[in-house]
């Protein structure tokens, strides 16, 4: 044999790829085999490093591994085969791209000879997937493995986060090549993202920050995406500064549903008050947020009389929807550290009582109240009631979509980041129940509980299968409404209330599913019996689908109508008639 | 306002457009072209001219030069968007400069006669094309320009017998010694 075979460095594809994700730590990885990963699962299969969760579908293990990466702040790792495989994964790749999830997923490719040639089970994968990804690669030569390895973890977890793509054909995966550690020349030179802000920029904004009378924080993912540090320097900076903070639906617990400057969340399904401070505020300080159109409404009525500071590591994000006047380019946590000692040095805490006073009456209307009910169930209590009973515990949230997932935004206070996994740009259906199960491998002694619909959670249903065989005791909650609430809600406001396939027919029984997975079924339609059943599920120690049957037809309030500003919201009040409301020629944004 | 019941807000935009050529400097790497092209199809900006050519080979650089329009607010979105390219290294707006040249070369076929034939060439000598081949009854012109002047030049061939027009697109470059 030749000298090289003792050298520890020479190894086949496959095996780099497993030595690749050990040497940056990675723990857990979520797949799903086929013949184009084989050689990767056989080294899989020989070493104990590494645990490897086995779905049942690949959207299963993308949604997963996004909630692995947004509760801990890891790269969240997922393997699956070419082919079908490659394109059951591109939901899961678009939802991680929207919102900023950093995803490493490897993909198996035909061999490199087949390439082009309509092979078994190929699919032109980078091709497919450039779109949704943050860069992706075909990697035609064993030796470039390890270098392009290295570098899509830094791509995925650096600058703005994002999902990436390796995709590596079968022969590239047996041939036998040099492997190396991370190093810095890893790295494209091209991609350099910025951390550090500017400072004349930081100076500027204190100096507008000191000056205003009427300010508002409005802080976003991107606050979650830095880092803890990010969320404790910007609850230094509203403390010292004592100004309202609001936050979109992918911000929440960056600052504590329960501290005092909280307005709640913004937007299309935010509070009156927080929508109302937007719009009227003189100063409005961004922190990691993207303006998004369920935020803005309206662009050009978008708070009209306000100056605006933009904190976001990624140029694309600024002045993208809104104009802003003073743009910080880079990360969070960097520049609010940045902010808090210039501020601090010389900046006093400007006078804002009257502004408060302001703010009072917006929040006196209590734009989420809603009608209490002894007979049904409402949905708002179910979570209520949920949040009660979970307080204080280490618990984690994920949420499908639809109207629940609203109603858990708004109801569910989350105290911490990293505790909220929730498909906010893409929006898709059948994410919480995988992205549970991502969570509670990470976290497996925490409460973790999904939030569900009774349509949401039937679009990944079978990986209650994963849960099962791998004692992960997740907690489906399903408020069970028969309907596909958030298209109903839209039929009624905006199409005549003509229920067009929004209804869900021949639900199963949800009791009986969960006992056919192996796991624990509840179900509850009683006010009365809410409490006991919510602490008998968190007490199960097995996946446990739980069927709460709610009110049918509840509407999701406030609301901001399109062709309308944030100071034109419909409150649930004003929403006895909400479609005679909607009649006059008003729609829905 | 009147708008249709939808989930998305339908605002008309009346910022005008303008046009602006991107110099971008990319690392020469397999699918780099189908990335900043598919990113201009996938958010809908406007491709008017696109040349891509390596031009430091043993760095693997390749520089493409687009021109495109839009609306400011637009421009400076698709700048930004190329620069978060991973294999981009650099996006020079070279309209905003100021300070660029920028140059086309065309190759136009006329065919023709007679009175019209000598009018080509004639047209030709002041345009300052040059004849690259030629039959009886052909000329295949070369020009070199802006685009402005080939699009004149074409123009004029047209009622003169024109075939077929081949253009390069628009390459550009700054004026002075500093490199982009
Ligand atoms: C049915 C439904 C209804 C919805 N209704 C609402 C609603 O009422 N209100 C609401 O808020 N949302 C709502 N959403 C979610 C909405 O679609 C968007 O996903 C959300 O508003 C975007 O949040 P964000 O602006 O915080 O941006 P994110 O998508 O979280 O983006 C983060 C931003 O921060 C930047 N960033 C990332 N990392 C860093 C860093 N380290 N430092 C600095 N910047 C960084 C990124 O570049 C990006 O610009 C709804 C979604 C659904 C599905
Ligand atoms: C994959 C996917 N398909 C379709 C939609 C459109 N959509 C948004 S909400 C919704 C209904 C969700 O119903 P359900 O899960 O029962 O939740 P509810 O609104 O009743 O709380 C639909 C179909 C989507 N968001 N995702």
């Amino acid at each position: 044999m030749s000298d090289k075979s003792h050298d520890p460095n020479q190894m086949t594809g496959a095996a780099m790829i497993v030595r690749a994700l050990i040497d940056h730590g990675v723990q857990h990885i979520f797949g799903y085999p086929g013949g184009a990963v084989l050689p990767i699962y056989d080294e899989i299969f020989q070493q104990t490093e590494m645990q490897h969760i086995l779905v049942r579908h690949e959207q299963g293990a993308g949604h997963a591994a996004e909630g692995y990466a947004r509760s801990t702040g890891k790269p969240g790792v997922v393997l699956v085969t070419s082919g079908p495989g490659a394109t059951n994964m591109v939901t899961p790749l678009a939802d991680a791209l929207m919102d900023s999830i950093p995803l490493v997923c490897i993909t198996g490719q035909v061999p490199t000879h087949l390439i082009g040639n309509d092979a078994f089970q190929e699919c032109d994968t980078v091709g497919i997937t450039r779109p949704c990804t943050k860069h992706n690669w075909l990697v035609r030569n064993v030796n470039d493995l390890a270098k392009v390895l290295h570098e899509a973890f830094y791509v995925a977890t650096s600058g703005r986060p994002g999902p990436v793509v390796v995709d590596v054909p079968k022969d590239v995966q047996f041939a036998t090549g040099t492997y190396h550690p991370p190093r810095k020349s890893d790295v494209h030179v091209s991609y350099a993202p910025r951390v550090k802000g500017d400072a004349m920029q930081i100076r500027k904004a204190v100096a507008l920050l000191a000056s205003a009378k009427r300010p508002i924080i409005y802080s976003g993912g991107g606050v979650v995406n830095s880092g803890p540090e990010a969320s404790k320097l910007l609850r230094e900076l509203v403390e010292i500064t004592g100004f309202p903070i609001t936050s979109t639906l992918m911000g929440l617990g960056a600052y504590p549903a329960s501290g005092k400057n909280w307005l709640g969340m913004l937007g299309m399904h935010g509070t009156y008050e927080a929508n109302m401070a937007m719009h009227d505020c003189d100063v409005m300080l961004c922190v990691g947020a993207r303006f998004d159109d369920r935020i803005t409404g309206r662009t050009d009525a978008f708070s009209p009389g306000s100056k605006k500071i933009h904190i976001d590591i990624d140029p694309s994000s600024i002045n993208k929807n809104i104009r802003v006047d003073i743009p910080i380019i880079g990360d969070c946590g960097d520049v609010l550290g940045d902010i808090l000692q210039v501020f601090k040095a010389e900046a006093k805490k400007p006078d804002i009582k009257g502004w408060w006073s302001e703010i009072a009456t917006w929040r006196a209307r209590k734009s989420l109240a809603y009608k209490p009910n002894r007979d049904v169930i409402m949905p708002q209590y179910a979570i209520q009631r949920l949040f009660e009973l979970t307080r204080g515990r280490d618990t984690y949230i994920t949420t499908e979509v639809g109207q629940h997932q609203m109603w858990a935004a708004q109801f569910y206070g989350f105290e911490e980041p990293h505790r909220w996994m929730t498909s906010g740009g893409l929006g898709t259906m059948g994410y919480g129940l995988p992205a549970a199960i991502g969570v509670q491998v990470a976290h497996p002694d925490s409460l973790v509980i999904d939030i569900g619909g009774d349509a949401s959670v039937q679009m990944t249903m079978q990986e209650m299968s994963t849960a099962v065989q791998f004692d992960l005791p997740v907690k489906i909650f399903i408020l069970n409404n028969s309907y596909m609430g958030m298209v109903r809600q839209w039929q009624q406001l905006l199409h005549g209330n003509r229920l067009s396939h929004s209804y869900s027919e021949a639900l199963p029984d949800f009791v009986k599913l969960a006992e056919a997975y192996g796991g624990v079924g509840l179900q509850v339609s009683k006010p009365a019996d809410l409490d006991g059943a919510i602490l008998e599920m968190i007490s199960v120690k097995k996946p446990v689908l739980f069927d709460c049957r709610v009110a049918a037809l509840e509407n999701c309030f406030p609301m901001i109508p399109s062709g309308k500003a944030h100071n034109e919201m419909i409150l649930p009040t004003e929403a006895a008639d909400p479609a005679a409301f909607f009649a006059s020629g008003k729609a829905l944004v | 306002m009147n708008q249709p019941a939808s989930a998305y807000f339908i605002e008309d935009r009346h910022d005008p457009n303008e046009t602006h050529t991107l110099a971008v400097l990319v690392q020469n790497e397999p699918g780099v072209l189908a990335r900043v092209i598919g990113l201009f199809s996938g958010r809908g900006y406007n491709i008017e001219s696109l040349t891509v050519s390596e031009t430091e080979s043993q760095k693997h650089l390749s520089r493409i030069t687009i021109v495109t329009t839009g609306t400011p607010m637009v421009i400076e979105q698709i700048k930004h968007q190329l620069d978060r390219m991973i294999p981009v290294y650099r996006v020079v707006d070279m309209t905003l400069s100021g300070r660029a040249i920028e140059r086309e070369l065309a190759m136009v076929k006329v065919r023709g006669t007679g009175e019209p034939r000598v009018e080509a060439l004639r047209l030709a000598d002041a345009f300052r094309a040059r004849v690259i081949d030629a039959t009886t009854e052909s000329f295949v012109f070369e020009i070199t320009g802006n685009s402005g002047k080939i699009n004149q030049f074409i123009d004029l061939m047209r009622p003169l017998g024109l075939v077929e027009v081949s253009r390069t697109g628009v390459a550009a470059i700054g004026r002075g010694p500093e490199g982009m």
